[in-house]
């Protein structure tokens, strides 16, 4: 599905496609689901945020990010902390021995909020900070790095580096943190509890939306100038380079685009299971989302989406039914889509349905018979 | 807090049991008989009810969460021989919580809303119990938490089974003083909750009699390199290390402590762990704790007919080679705990088992007498066993009686 | 913080957290050799590193039970024999790996990373359904537990010696394959130019598969060091990756003394900070300045002079 603006028709193929998800998600899911079903869909699809920003900048623009939970970590704690001072008022928290404080700190032997607490007092700078202090952080990452040339394998393993160093932080840092158990017991939002059955429903289709408006902001992007440059740098650097243009900040930007995108579904993920914790923070969740794009196909937005419900889906579904062969199960699909199909579901559908398709349709322009599967081509032989 | 909210849940549970009634009176089809014990619409039959077992059987936590599985099962399997409860054979619904907060929860709605199981024994770690705590308070159900923990948590929808952290360090601390004449501390951890909260409380009982805590550290979870702090603690001199390191980290502390000429069994410095219990022996091996002192509130080793009974019985079930540790035990509480509450009241349902909580106790326990406090934890004694070569404990002291839980002690309210 | 303590026992306290680095440092450079080798040289990364030293762990523990049981006598030396067999079983193992997996992704290094740790679940799950979920406890033969007090306050763990001298003989071993044997020069001409290197005869495959296994090797014979200091379970692997990784891009990663002398900076950095800070604050520490000279000084410490 990579887009190629110029072909009128392609565009309308891929709104097809779009719409095709849309309804899935606003339509089908909520009636065929009960309550409990759709509140682990809507989890699923705040990993589908990571899924799609990894797209931006994995897939078109080359950088593996394996440090994209600290992204979707720093966003579920700025929101985490909003909740859990709401959840702390003086009243409710008058048997401990300082009232208004979350409880942890008060364990802790903490008696005063910590600065960096204060500000989340105000729900407009919670909402600001959950995308903003992952961009932050992004943009001193990829300025240092970027800007000295590193890339591939070496940013990699940097951002992982960074995303155990957040981890230790944040358990060790237990008083003003959470600690290993993270912010919990978070109740409700300006006074709204998101506990209930029908909250979980409204956050179901806030994700959906926020998810659906994400996804078409990333196509926006892709569709430009600037996703043009991307693929381009991607497949060779050094080219752009000589042509003229600063490749090092369009990375930087690129990379601070999908850290905003983890923010925001990691501040979704914990209104939605009502708790944070450092295990999101970590290396093994920074991987796992590397993999729903992967199993959705690198190039495809929204296969990202389709990669992270699948895959969170068939974990569920395999840890029901069979726990020890889940990681069986898991290490083999890691394998076949490096191995076997590179380019994930969306390739799949490129290869083989998409032909079928055009078979019973038919009627489709030529310029669409010819440009998907030269696309397709294309995509199978860039890494 | 969240005891302040004893009573909400239980209002509206009840409002909602007339609105059955006058279903039920109204004549619809689908209420049995099986009513009068269940009036919530429970997995209760005729002759079965359904209960959830709920932890990590893959992930990192498998490793410590395995022992639980099997001796909740075998409680079931025990309390269906005898004939069950309420004269319904216990039927068990096993979920995995993968060793992932997130999962647990997710697992724990499966269980009370999908499965409507009558109550659930699992968890392990205090970051999966906070995870599932907000479930359990929602959809009003019972879980049946084996682990010792920090305390500092009281909910009407769990009851501990092990001890929370003043049972395990108060009288121990007070027992080294005594016998041992331990003048001075050194207190070290793995980093989390847990150790944290229970240094806090040793220092604290160490402070106020008026000795010294020399050293605090904490290492992160499954760090294997400890001879920094062996080198300090060779020159602080510490009577007494006061160990709550776990998992992977426990072996390398352990095998380095030996390595650097530290003999546990010369009590120079004396080593006593909160943490080390004959499981975690089978991975550290039994030569590099020999001599170091625990305080827990079950040893295998326990001499009582009830624990001959229990062990003989474990054995037979899961293998001759399994060693029981103290969780081990108190995951074998949960079970009959739940069955004898049931039969108290008369009844599968949550609130009507709440009501009659406080009290509750347990002779054939294999620690020896049990009974549920008002605050949900557990009165029982505390031990001090001597690692021994082969892995076991030697009792050396248990406490006359039993020592009362507090899980907010002072200075944490 | 000195002001408590005698001279005497402040040199003999320098002496001891001198030898802690040391032995950190060792087993920092038993682990990253054979990745130095597979990553540095092959550029693949290898996520299942920690699991191929796991490999080696339960090696050395089947075989201690095995010398237990059958022949108690030789119970004293059965270390030595356990540390060549989990050499062998680690390089099957990576033989096959590279044979099935790694040998069609060499021109996409990033896919290496997704496919060895999908490589590394699966075999974590097998350890467990192997071994059990359990931990499982290695013992030792007696003379290799204890210590050699040099003076009161001095006291030297055998163990940390014998890892020691280990790296020494394992480094020295490396070292003449790669840059002193016929071998090692066909595997840097495949490194560096692999065309030229197929043009002028050599067997690229062959070389590839050769190499990774022994890097594959080099980490069991490191798992096998390691139950002399640390724990044995199915996820305990996972816990050196990261370390592992850092120490050999942090010294360069074409270099392979660079990744013995970024072992020898970051084990003295992190051993003599834990001293003076608490355990997981000299970690942190330790990594942000790692990462924070890596952000400076991308090439890593000891590069050799080619810009990527």
């Amino acid at each position: 599905m990579k887009t190629t603006p110029s072909a009128s028709s392609l565009m309308s193929r891929e709104n097809l496609y779009f719409l095709v998800l849309a309804a899935l998600l606003l339509l089908v899911f909520p009636v065929l689901l009960d309550a409990f079903r759709l509140n682990l869909v809507g989890k699923y699809l705040t990993y589908a945020f990571v899924a799609v920003g990894l797209v931006l900048c994995w897939g078109k623009g080359g950088i593996l990010s394996l440090g994209q939970g600290v992204f979707f970590g720093l966003g579920g704690y700025c929101m985490a902390m909003f909740l859990k001072l709401e959840a702390s008022s003086p009243e409710a928290t008058a048997s401990q021995s300082t009232p208004g404080i979350p409880d942890f700190m008060d364990w802790n032997q903490v008696t005063e909020l910590p600065w960096f607490w204060q500000p989340f007092h105000s729900f407009s700078f919670t909402l600001i900070a959950v995308v903003m202090v992952p961009v932050i952080l992004a943009f001193i990452i990829g300025v240092a790095m970027f800007k000295r040339r590193v890339g591939g394998v070496y940013f990699a393993i940097i951002t992982q580096a960074i995303a155990a160093i957040l981890t230790i932080l944040i358990i060790g840092q237990q008083g003003f943190t959470g600690g290993a158990n993270g912010i919990t017991d978070l109740r409700t939002l300006m006074g709204w509890d998101i506990r209930s059955n029908e909250a979980k429903t409204v956050l179901y289709f806030v994700t959906s939306g926020l998810l659906l408006a994400c996804v078409l902001l990333a196509r926006h992007v892709l569709g430009s100038k600037l996703g043009r440059i991307l693929v381009a740098m991607r497949d060779q650097e050094d080219r752009v380079r000589f042509s003229g243009y600063d490749v090092a900040s369009f990375k930087v930007f690129v990379f601070c685009l999908a850290a905003a995108l983890s923010g925001i579904g990691g501040a979704l993920f914990t209104l939605q299971v009502g708790f944070m914790s450092p295990s999101f923070v970590g290396i093994v969740p920074s991987i796992e989302m590397v993999i729903f794009c992967a199993v959705g196909g690198r190039h495809s937005l929204l296969g990202a989406v389709y990669g992270a419900l699948l895959v969170n889906a068939a974990k569920t579904g395999f840890s029901e039914s069979f726990p020890e062969l889940w990681l069986y199960a898991m290490g083999a699909l890691f394998i076949a889509v490096v191995l076997a199909f590179p380019n994930g579901i969306a390739g799949l559908y490129q290869r083989y349905l998409m032909p079928l398709e055009k078979k019973m349709l038919g009627g489709l322009g030529k310029a669409a018979n010819t440009r998907p599967t030269a696309a397709a081509r294309r995509m199978e032989e860039t890494p | 807090m969240t005891r302040a909210k004893v009573t909400a849940p239980g209002l509206k549970r009840r409002l909602g049991w007339a609105g059955l009634l006058a279903w039920a009176t109204l004549g619809l089809p689908g209420i049995s008989a099986a009513d009068d014990v269940n009036s919530t619409g429970l997995a209760v039959t005729e002759d079965t009810v359904k209960v959830g077992i709920l932890h990590s059987i893959t992930g990192t936590m498998a490793i410590s969460e395995t022992g639980s599985v099997q001796a909740e099962k075998l409680a079931i399997e025990q309390i269906n021989a005898q004939g069950g409860v309420l004269g319904r054979k216990i039927e068990y619904i096993q979920e995995d919580g993968a060793s992932d907060w997130p999962t647990f929860a997710e697992k724990a709605r499966k269980l009370l809303v999908n499965d409507k199981v009558a109550t659930v024994f699992g968890c392990w770690t205090s970051a999966s119990r906070k995870a599932v705590l907000p479930v359990f308070e929602q959809y009003n159900g019972m879980l049946y938490y084996p682990t010792f923990y920090e305390g500092l948590e009281q909910s009407p929808n769990v009851i501990y089974t092990g001890q929370e952290a003043t049972q395990q360090i108060l009288a121990s601390i007070d027992w080294v003083v005594k016998e041992k004449g331990a003048k001075t501390f050194y207190l070290l951890g793995s980093d989390y909750i847990w150790p944290r909260t229970s240094n806090k409380i040793a220092r604290k009982h160490i402070e106020k009699k008026g000795l010294k805590v020399v050293g605090e550290e904490y290492y992160p979870l499954g760090h294997t390199q400890f001879n920094s702090v062996i080198n300090k603690i060779k020159l602080r001199k510490p009577d007494v290390i006061f160990a709550s390191v776990v998992g992977g980290s426990n072996v390398a502390f352990y095998k380095q402590l030996k390595a650097a000429g530290i003999d546990l069994t010369k009590e120079k410095p004396l080593l006593l762990t909160i943490s080390v219990t004959e499981d975690e022996i089978l991975g550290i091996g039994g030569e590099n704790v020999e001599g170091a002192y625990a305080s827990m509130k079950y040893f295998q080793s326990l001499d009582n007919p009830n624990n001959e009974a229990f062990v003989k019985a474990f054995k037979e079930r899961w293998g001759d080679d399994i060693v029981i540790g103290d969780v081990t035990q108190a995951a074998y509480l949960g079970p009959w705990l739940w069955k004898a509450a049931v039969e108290k009241a008369g009844s599968f349902d949550v609130d009507k088992i709440r009501e009659v909580f406080p009290g509750i106790e347990l002779k054939t326990a294999p620690e020896g007498y049990v009974r549920i406090h008002e605050n949900h934890h557990l009165w029982s004694k505390a031990r001090i066993g001597q690692a021994q070569k082969d892995g076991q404990y030697k009792v050396v002291y248990e406490t006359e009686d039993l020592m009362e839980p507090d899980p907010f002690p002072e200075g944490y309210k | 913080m000195f002001a408590d303590y005698s001279m005497p026992e402040l040199m003999s306290i320098f002496a001891m957290q001198g030898f802690a680095g040391l032995s950190l440092f060792s087993i920092f450079v038993l682990m990253a050799l054979g990745l130095a080798i597979i990553f540095g040289q092959m550029g693949v990364i290898n996520m299942a590193h920690g699991e191929f030293m796991i490999l080696g762990a339960y090696t050395t523990y089947l075989t201690a039970g095995l010398f237990e049981n059958v022949m108690p006598g030789l119970y004293g030396i059965y270390f030595f024999v356990a540390m060549f067999l989990a050499f062998i079983a680690s390089a099957l193992l990576g033989m096959l790996v590279e044979w099935l997996m790694i040998r069609h992704l060499y021109h996409r290094p990033l896919d290496t990373l997704l496919a060895t740790w999908g490589l590394s679940l699966i075999l974590q799950q097998a350890y467990r359904s192997i071994f059990g979920a359990r931990e499982v406890g290695v013992s030792l033969p007696d003379w290799m537990m204890g210590s050699i007090a040099v003076t009161d306050l001095v006291e030297i763990p055998i163990n940390g010696l014998i890892v020691m001298v280990l790296t020494l003989v394992i480094a020295t071993l490396v070292y003449l394959l790669m840059f002193r044997s016929g071998w090692g020069r066909q595997v840097r001409a495949v490194v560096q130019n692999r065309p030229m290197a197929e043009a002028v005869g050599i067997d690229t495959g062959k070389v590839d598969r050769i190499t990774f296994a022994l890097g594959c090797g080099i980490a069991g014979v490191a798992g096998a060091a390691f139950t002399m200091i640390g724990s044995t379970g199915p996820t305990s692997g996972q816990l050196y990756i990261v370390d592992t990784f850092l120490v050999v891009v942090f010294g360069g990663a074409q270099s392979l003394l660079g990744t013995i002398a970024s072992a020898f900076t970051i084990s003295q950095a992190q051993s003599t900070m834990e001293f003076f800070l608490s355990g997981s604050m000299a970690k942190v520490l330790t990594l942000l300045v790692v990462v924070g000279i890596l952000m400076l000084r991308p090439q890593g410490l000891f590069a050799l002079k080619v810009r990527r």
